[in-house]
């Protein structure tokens, strides 16, 4: 393990005092980042015109009918989510749902008939502490990850807001009644007052501007909360990160190859040291050079940009995989390549070609449907999947999807690679 | 003495290509063997098979009683190797190429530190140690190429053609360097050239090599002993001279055992050189060739080669 951190350490040292490799690295990414930014006109007046996902098709089925079904339709149709979202109330579920199959749209939301009041009783009924409130349905459409992503982001968020409201409203309840506050006579009365202020509010404008005029998703219930804000950057700067990520293993990728050719892997390999310890630390080098990479960029676009990248842990969560993908995919060329020009030029092919495919430059979204699946091959389109969650608000347990697919599409091109690298015998001879 | 590596029929073949064809010799600790032969003779093809870079197809060498084959870690840890070619990290200082192969082969804390400085000394590169290794010339990149096989004090060290084109002087202070190291260290060391001169001047016994196999071993006196006496006469003609007429007519004159032409030169092998170079002189004259030069040389390991292959060492 000694040699592979060794081998890891000198690697990432080297990688940093290139300079050609540090342009690519981190200039590039940040200045295409800027430029999209101005183009957007996003450092002139934040929350400018979109190049991320917009216009994501929706349909709402509304059986719930009172405050809080009404309030999720009205934020879906609210005029700040009117570029990123395009929701229709339906009423028939069947013609809804072959919509979604027929990738029409990207989900369908069903409130269902009580759940206004599975969360906020009517008057005078009794309260059940022990009973679970009526749930929405969304169903999700599997070819539009980064939509229905979106979507559930933004129903989770609702959802989170409304439980808290109510929860907290049932705990003061009990609590002042515990404690004396009031009778259980007067609780009736309390609580009726609390049900009242809580229904006007939830009729009341569920999204309102913040003073940067960003989409902002304010929830009924905590309205000194922080609020979500999707940022049109914080879709450009990971996409633009995330093209760059795999310029950064390529280059991993090829300092293997070059040191068979300046005979450092052959000297490497006459000191106690094994060809899978080398390889070991190659692979490592090559991620923590993305890894640093990705923080970097990230770390300095929110300082710059003031850009949000949404919850730390979801980050940084994605940071380590979106890297360890890429690491797979630098290895399997390094593992079919012959000298570090292949590696270069195959690299350059495979990092455009998954900038595009992958979500970097357009929409997935808006891409057809057979393209839209081949993107499941580059780590750009699950990673940007990510970001564009943590954008919206998103945490870990929303990240799932875009953290297995990661690790997946990493474990299987290392698996790949190390089998084509254990047939090779002109590494060192 | 005690044997530190001995060489059992080792063979390396690539495909259809046997580089190697089943040589066997033994190197005694404390000495310095040369394996001498022109480039392709399968002189690196050897030391990488004993440094356990790859396995041989066939047969074995112990070093230091370990197996290249079965021991290859153990061997690791006896052995050092300075690579024909430079093998360094040009974007890293010397010290911190230093630090860096002393870290793989197992040094640490203060022996690292102190050893990374004994081979800045050694090697002369303490002032320009934190300098970038691209910054460097050519015969300083071949001292700290040197350096690196020396860090971790090797039994034997490997030398592989290390005076590969460098200028004179760096070279006279690399070859002063391997003599240091084996009268003051006492280091084993097999070193790969094909210069004659250099087999000659450093080495205790050298091994010939050709094509893959060993075709005579020794002191250098006991390889000059398989050529007799006998003297080289070499001449050398204007670029626009053949030597091809003349060939038949000096190998019938009496006392000379063996010409050779090549590139312009003719080699002759002779008891007495200058007693046929009056008959090879008229030849030439009679024929319009112009000489050049004309060298007598004593008996060597040139006249070795020569004698054994029926070609010139060089090429």
């Amino acid at each position: 393990m000694k040699n592979i951190l060794l081998i890891a350490g000198k690697d990432l040292r080297l990688a940093f005092r290139d300079r050609a490799a540090i342009i690519l690295m981190l200039a590039a990414p940040f200045l295409l980042t800027l430029g999209m930014a101005l183009v957007t006109g996003r450092l002139t007046s934040p929350g400018g015109a979109s190049s991320g996902p917009s216009n994501i098709p929706v349909l709402i089925i509304n059986r719930d009918g009172e405050s809080l079904g009404n309030a999720l339709v009205e934020t879906f149709q609210s005029a700040e989510l009117d570029e990123l979202l395009e929701a229709q109330v339906v009423e028939d579920e069947q013609a809804a749902r072959r919509a979604v199959d027929e990738d029409q749209v990207a989900g369908l939301v069903i409130i269902p008939a009580g759940f206004t009041r599975s969360i906020i009783p009517p008057q005078g009924a009794v309260i059940d502490t022990t009973a679970e409130p009526v749930k929405l349905q969304f169903y999700a459409n599997p070819a539009r990850p980064t939509s229905t992503a979106i979507i559930e982001t933004i129903l989770t968020e609702y959802l989170s807001r409304v439980e808290e409201g109510r929860v907290i409203g049932m705990a003061s309840v009990f609590q002042m009644l515990t404690s004396g506050v009031f009778t259980p006579a007067e609780a009736q009365a309390y609580g009726d007052e609390m049900r009242r202020q809580f229904s006007e509010s939830a009729d009341e404008t569920a999204l309102q501007d913040d003073e940067f005029g960003t989409l902002t998703l304010k929830v009924i219930g905590a309205p000194e909360q922080e609020s979500v804000q999707f940022d049109v950057m914080a879709f450009m700067a990971p996409g633009m990160a995330l093209l760059f990520l795999m310029f950064t293993v390529t280059y991993g990728g090829r300092s293997f190859l070059a040191e068979r050719r300046q005979r450092t892997l052959q000297r490497m390999l006459t000191s106690p040291t094994a060809l899978p310890q080398v390889l070991g630390g190659k692979m490592l080098g090559t991620y923590l050079t993305g890894v640093l990479q990705l923080i970097i960029l990230i770390g300095s676009s929110s300082l710059l940009f003031n850009l949000r990248w949404g919850n730390f842990w979801g980050v940084l969560a994605l940071i380590l995989l979106a890297a360890f993908a890429a690491t797979g995919w630098g290895l399997l060329i390094t593992a079919f390549a012959r000298t570090p020009g292949q590696v270069s030029t195959y690299g350059s092919a495979v990092m455009l070609t998954f900038g595009i495919l992958g979500g970097s430059f357009v929409d997935l979204s808006a891409l057809p449907e057979p393209v839209r699946l081949i993107s499941r091959i580059t780590p750009n389109a699950w990673g940007l999947d990510g970001f564009t969650i943590l954008g919206l608000g998103g945490g870990l347990a929303q990240l799932t999807r875009p953290l297995l697919g990661l690790f997946v599409l990493g474990s299987v091109l290392f698996i790949l690679a190390v089998w084509r690298f254990s047939r090779r015998r002109d590494l060192i001879q | 003495m005690s044997v530190i590596l001995q060489v059992n029929n080792l063979v390396k073949r690539y495909g259809e290509l046997t580089a190697v064809k089943g040589i066997s010799f033994e190197v005694q600790e404390g000495e310095i063997f040369s394996l001498l032969g022109p480039n392709g003779a399968g002189k690196t093809t050897t030391i990488s098979v004993l440094s356990t870079l790859f396995p041989p197809s066939e047969g074995d060498a112990l070093i230091a009683g370990h197996s290249v084959v079965r021991q290859p870690y153990a061997v690791r840890q006896v052995i050092g190797i300075v690579p024909q070619e430079i093998a360094l990290y040009e974007d890293l200082t010397a010290r911190e190429n230093l630090n860096f192969w002393g870290q793989l082969y197992g040094l640490s804390g203060r022996e690292l530190k102190a050893r990374v400085e004994e081979v800045l000394e050694q090697t002369g590169l303490q002032e320009k140690a934190n300098q970038r290794v691209k910054t460097y010339s050519g015969g300083m990149k071949r001292r700290l190429n040197i350096g690196v096989g020396l860090l971790h004090r090797p039994r034997l060290l490997f030398m592989d053609e290390p005076t590969v084109g460098i200028d004179p002087q760096s070279r006279r202070a690399i070859l002063e360097t391997v003599k240091d190291l084996n009268r003051q260290a006492g280091m084993t060391i097999l070193y790969t050239t094909h210069y004659m001169e250099e087999a000659q001047e450093l080495s205790h016994r050298v091994g010939i090599i050709d094509h893959g196999e060993m075709i005579a071993l020794g002191t250098q006196a006991e390889l000059v002993r398989l050529v007799g006496q006998k003297e080289t006469l070499v001449l050398h003609f204007g670029e626009d001279q053949s030597t091809a007429a003349i060939l038949p007519k000096i190998q019938q004159i009496f006392g000379i055992q063996q010409v050779i032409a090549e590139d312009h030169t003719l080699q002759v092998l002779a008891g007495d050189a200058e007693e046929v170079l009056p008959a090879v002189i008229q030849i030439c004259a009679a024929e319009n060739l112009k000489i050049r030069t004309i060298q007598i040389q004593e008996p060597n390991l040139e006249a070795v080669f020569l004698q054994l292959t029926g070609r010139a060492l060089r090429d």
